[in-house]
């Protein structure tokens, strides 16, 4: 294998595994859910990304012909992570964020929203539509 | 050269999946799990590309696609099932 090979695919070895460590690290340095989900996509793209193309140059060099079937790890990542990463944040969402938690005291007797389902003084307005009652 | 280029990547990998691991165990949520065993899988594939180069063997992509497919799927699975309760409706 010549000499430029080998630094070409050490070099990109080296990229990748350096850039699998930084998206891990960001899993426990940042310090919620919303921040923390940008990190693995350091790893899923550059990551993985460098180590298939060094994969693809090595087995070019050491086979003799030259084929991409590596880049189908490569477009299946960037395909999902998207996908992936929107599903976490809507089951995080769902699961552990309160709206109306964050806002000021509105200074009323309701909140903020327009429709409140139990009114100020005992009003519900859920029984004002029932469209099984006629 | 490219030994010394594998070691180091095989250590890399090795200390992220142990972040990864970490970041299982404690993750104050469950999508932090989530995303923790999805980042688990993505360093899993990049553990089974670096091992096929170091081996010289073309054996292991199968391996390394099967894991991406599957990562997604049952990271998908997962979250579905947190968010409506149910896989498939």
């Amino acid at each position: 294998m010549p000499f430029i090979a080998e630094l070409v695919i050490s070099v990109l070895i080296v990229i990748g595994g350096i850039f699998l460590l930084i998206g891990s690290y960001g899993m426990i340095k940042l310090r919620e859910l919303l921040p923390r989900l940008h990190a693995p996509t350091k790893s899923t793209t550059v990551g993985v990304g460098a180590i298939l193309i060094a994969s693809m140059l090595f087995f070019w060099i050491e086979r003799g012909h030259f084929t991409i079937h590596e880049l189908l790890i490569t477009l299946f990542l960037f395909l999902t992570a998207p996908i992936t990463a929107n599903l976490i944040a809507k089951a995080y969402l769902l699961r552990n964020v309160d709206p109306a938690k964050d806002l000021p005291p509105s200074g009323q007797g309701e909140g903020w929203a327009t429709f409140d389902p139990v009114g100020p003084d005992g009003y519900d307005p859920s029984e004002e539509y029932n469209p099984e009652k006629d | 050269m490219i030994e010394y280029a594998l070691n180091f990547g095989f250590i890399c990998v090795a200390l992220g999946l142990l972040m990864n691991l970490w970041r299982l165990a404690k993750g104050p949520t469950i999508a932090d799990r989530v995303l923790a065993v999805d980042t688990m899988a993505i360093n899993a594939i990049a553990l089974l590309v670096l091992y096929g180069i170091s081996r010289a063997t073309s054996m292991y992509f199968e391996a390394a696609l099967l894991f991406a497919m599957f990562g997604f799927v049952s990271t998908v699975a997962y979250c579905k099932f947190v968010l409506r309760g149910d896989i498939i409706e």
